[in-house]
């Protein structure tokens, strides 16, 4: 099937710097697509040459096949909610619905009924009459959506459009932009700073820095098999050391950190070789934590050491292990039974993992 | 209130107090009371309408009156036809130093007085001004015109002299307009001229009402542009009231006269502020 | 109609020219008025008889610069005067006003606000002749029961100070109070707890912080004293601030004296301007 939309070579410079470098995607149809990245790397360029607000330097934009370089942004077939909804304050919420399909030029009774179907589908029949400024964040938010879907959009732009909420309604709006997304089958693409929106919500991820994507793949994608050092660092959280190869065998490598640690990781496929600079990433719910060695004797990577800190979250509680010499430092995630709540500072704790889980990478020179 | 604060509370009211009342309200008591009576004889006065109704039954009055409104009227819907387009260049399409640079520039010529900026246009508009050889040396017209004293200089200097107070609140409201509201009403498929009418204008509501009251205030109350770019015989009605007080010594008609702009231009803010729905809280402060 | 819009070359293009046409528009007069203060000629106007500074520092007949003209000298000196005066005051009551509207709820407070504004909705001229007539009654009555005349109550610089600050009072009271309302008045309780009493917190950590506005203000009430016309127009007694001098000298007709003491003026009020904007800047 046609993607609903595709980049081809997208390039966009401001004077000297390119905040766009040569990005090629698609968008396949009735997807949710995220752009994840930290600020700055580009990502916002590239929805506002989306959606029209910026000419890009180079390459094309097309939808459903169709380039729309060439069309202005308010003939184009995609909308946007925009970072801070942008809804119209000098008007209700029903004529800010219906404010594209009057554009449109729509019968009015129409677009009446049109704007209460919208206002049913997000949950909030009725409320046409009302003020911008007496709706709730999270009301906001579904009205700017109904806003743009009424328009039946090819394809909706959402930028960051969960940042201004707090933390609690965050994580509601997440599963019900989902929920939106599929109830209105559309194709959406989402950009976010946030790895968790992005995880959460999307089918398809492309990790951006710099200008670049640096990988494009699922959720599970991006977290198991990062294919390169900002990847494995950007999404979720890890551990992360630098050091020297010391060997290689097959695509298992051995590693010794800066700080002295010895550990074995594995290259999945990339070329590392003896005396390399590298970095590995273990992510810390893949080390295992116990009270005997023997627990851990199917593990490539065992250690003993103490317990430097213990951060306790529920049921995200870390602790922070440091090795013998005690130069180097461990995150490791407790396990959620409760069984080392006991656990203080100082207490020996042997800790082991597998070497698949080492993700290694060519450090980057530097 | 405790005592402390209730002491505070009256130091800190009783400027304001005495301003109001000794500046602002008793003397404009004291002159409707003036305006309402009439001379009978040497020091000798009765309550009548009298003066109102010389107004009234006079044609001169009643016609400059009126001409003075429908001349500010126009002279502040010129001024904000002008200003618009100006203040939106400013506050939405300029940036950073250029914005600020053209902004000051507005201000520029307000920080003289309103004598050396009306001085200006009669050095330009009149006999042996500027324009008047500009045209002869381009063969447009044979010999000198005259420019000034007629209507039309009374309007340019009226619209240039209430130019600042037009621009001031349009970029302030404008500026506050972000850009995304307006990328917005593109993206939904408006285009340059429905995003003014639906999201621009009614933004700038505040601003327009706020600028328009002060324009149309100013114009009215204008004595010097009239009197000097219009002539001696410019008819607007505040040169009635300076006769009446100066020169004819006529206070009380005077008075009358100057409770009748009061209240002109009273009314027009008023029903501007109803029109819009606006507050002067809101507008002015 | 932004810069992120895609607009028709030939719209923008006309835009720009617009805006260029207005500044043209807005310069010309004062240009004009420049440029023949230095017209070497007994008239602001064409032909260009060549260049001279005699119109700022000639000192004989028929080219009296400004510098020798003791009338316009002298004329200057009652502007600021009168400038000084209604400034002070007009800082000082709008200070304590924005003090009463910010610190303060009491019944009928949204009315006397209200109240306060309406001095800028009176047309000057209205505001000269209430207080003229007020004035003349209460020095009339004196008279009538004291046999006192007050002097000071006929037209005069009293009644200009007054009549200036009637209205100028509002303008420094909304300058200060927007300042005002920006405070953190945990500021104030930080500079208690750490030992000020509450007169002490404001003097030593408020009106710090107002200083900028307060300044502002002053030249604000400054600038306008000094170019008011219609009120002073009406309160005006022998001694004549610059503006009503310069206005009765162009009645006459003009000379290039005044094109120089114009020239002057819009010096001094941008240098005053620029410092102001300078010193809000640093702050």
């Amino acid at each position: 099937m046609q993607p609903d939309l595709e980049c081809v070579n997208l390039t966009r410079r401001f004077g000297d710097t390119v905040a766009v470098d040569n990005v090629s995607f698609e968008v396949p149809r009735g997807s949710f697509f995220s752009i994840l990245g930290p600020s700055g790397c580009g990502k916002t360029t590239i929805m506002r040459m989306i959606a029209g607000f910026l000419e890009p330097s180079a390459g094309d934009i097309l939808i459903r096949g169709g380039s729309v370089i060439d069309t202005p942004p308010n003939k184009r077939p995609v909308n946007m909610v925009f970072q801070h909804l942008a809804l119209f304050p000098m008007m209700n919420i029903a004529d800010n619905i219906g404010y594209g399909l009057r554009r449109a030029g729509m019968p009015r009774a129409e677009i009446a009924t049109k704007v209460e179907q919208a206002l049913e589908r997000i949950g909030l029949p009725g409320i046409g009459e009302r003020k911008i400024n007496e709706l709730s964040g999270g009301q906001k938010q579904r009205v700017a959506i109904a806003r743009c879907m009424v328009l039946e959009p090819d394809v909706l732009l959402l930028d960051e459009p969960l940042g201004a909420l707090d933390l609690k309604l965050r994580e509601r709006m997440k599963v019900e932009l989902k929920a939106l997304q599929a109830a209105f089958d559309t194709t959406f693409v989402y950009i976010t700073h946030d790895q968790s929106e992005a995880l959460v919500m999307s089918d398809d991820i492309a990790v951006m820095n710099e200008g670049r994507f640096e990988q494009v793949g699922s959720g599970q994608d991006l977290y198991y098999r990062p294919d390169t050092a900002f990847v494995a660092g950007f999404v979720g959280d890890t551990n992360r050391w630098a050091g020297r190869i010391e060997r290689t065998e097959g695509d298992g490598i051995e590693l010794r950190t800066d700080s002295g640690m010895l550990m074995r990781g594995a290259a999945h496929g990339r070329v590392l070789s003896a005396g390399d600079r590298a970095e590995i990433f273990v992510r810390p719910e893949a080390i295992r934590i116990a009270h005997s060695a023997e627990e851990l004797s199917h593990f490539d990577n065992q250690m003993t050491g103490r317990v430097g800190s213990i951060l306790f979250n529920g049921a995200a509680s870390r602790i922070i292990v440091q090795d013998s010499s005690g130069n180097g430092e461990i995150e490791v995630n407790l396990p959620q039974s409760g069984e080392f709540s006991t656990l203080t500072r100082g207490s020996e704790v042997q800790i082991g993992w597998s070497g698949a889980q080492g993700n290694c990478f060519a450090a980057a020179v530097s | 209130m405790r005592a402390e604060a209730k002491l505070g509370f009256i130091l800190l009211l009783s400027p304001l107090v005495v301003w109001l009342s000794l500046l602002i309200l008793i003397p404009h008591i004291d002159m409707l009371l003036v305006s309402l009576r009439e001379r009978v004889g040497v020091g000798e006065y009765r309550i009548s309408l009298a003066n109102y109704l010389t107004f009234i039954n006079e044609p001169l009055y009643l016609r400059t009156f009126i001409r003075t409104a429908m001349m500010s009227i126009l002279a502040t819907t010129i001024t904000l036809l002008i200003a618009f387009p100006v203040s939106y260049y400013i506050a939405k399409i300029a940036r950073g130093r250029v914005q600020s640079a053209l902004f000051l520039l507005c201000l520029v010529p307000f920080w003289v007085s309103e004598l050396v900026r009306t001085f200006g246009w009669m050095i330009l508009l009149r006999e042996t001004g500027i324009i008047s050889n500009l045209l002869q040396a381009l063969g447009l017209v044979d010999g000198p015109v005259e420019l000034l004293y007629n209507d039309a200089a009374i309007m340019v200097g009226l619209v240039y002299t209430s130019m600042l107070f037009m621009v001031v609140p349009l970029v302030t409201t404008l500026e506050s307009l972000p850009d995304e509201v307006i990328e917005a009403g593109y993206d939904l498929g408006g285009n340059g001229i429905s995003v003014l009418r639906e999201i621009i204008i009614p933004h700038a509501t505040p601003g327009i009402v706020s600028g328009c009251i002060v324009v149309f205030m100013l114009s009215l109350g204008n004595y010097l542009t009239p009197i000097m770019l219009g002539g001696k015989d410019s008819l607007w009605f505040t040169e009635l009231i300076y006769s009446q007080f100066i020169v004819r010594f006529n206070w009380e008609l005077g008075a009358a006269f100057g409770f009748l702009l009061l209240g002109l231009s009273s009314f027009i803010v008023w029903g501007m502020l109803k029109l819009t729905g606006q507050s002067l809280e809101k507008t002015m402060g | 109609m932004i810069p992120t819009i895609p607009q028709p070359r030939a719209l923008s293009l006309a835009y720009t020219a617009y805006i260029i046409a207005f500044f043209v528009f807005l310069a010309l007069p004062l240009v004009v008025v420049a440029v023949f203060a230095f017209n070497d000629s007994q008239f602001p106007s064409l032909p260009w008889e060549g260049f001279t500074w005699n119109w700022f520092f000639g000192s004989e007949r028929p080219m009296i610069g400004v510098f020798h003209e003791r009338p316009i000298l002298r004329a200057i000196g009652t502007s600021c005067f009168v400038a000084i005066l209604v400034s002070l005051l007009s800082v000082a009551v709008g200070t304590s006003n924005a003090f009463l509207f910010n610190r303060y709820r009491f019944r009928g407070q949204g009315l006397l606000y209200v109240f306060m504004l309406l001095p800028l909705v009176i047309p000057g001229i209205v505001l000269g002749i209430s207080i003229l007539v007020f004035s003349s009654r209460v020095a009339n009555g004196l008279w009538d029961m004291a046999q006192w005349d007050w002097e000071a109550l006929r037209p005069g610089l009293l009644l200009v100070i007054l009549g200036q600050f009637s209205f100028i009072a509002t303008i420094a009271t909304l300058v200060i109070g927007a300042r005002l309302q920006k405070f953190d008045r945990s500021l104030e309780e930080a500079a208690m707890n750490l030992g000020a009493n509450r007169l002490t917190a404001v003097r030593t950590i408020t009106i710090p912080y107002l200083a900028p506005a307060m300044i502002g203000a002053f030249v604000v009430a400054f600038l306008m004293s000094f170019e008011n016309f219609n009120t002073t127009l009406m309160l005006v007694g022998s001694d004549a601030p610059l503006t009503i001098a310069m206005f009765d000298r162009l009645k006459e007709g003009s000379t290039p004296l005044l094109n120089a003491v114009s020239l002057l003026l819009m010096i001094g009020s941008s240098l005053l301007a620029l410092v102001m904007i300078a010193f809000q800047r640093r702050s």
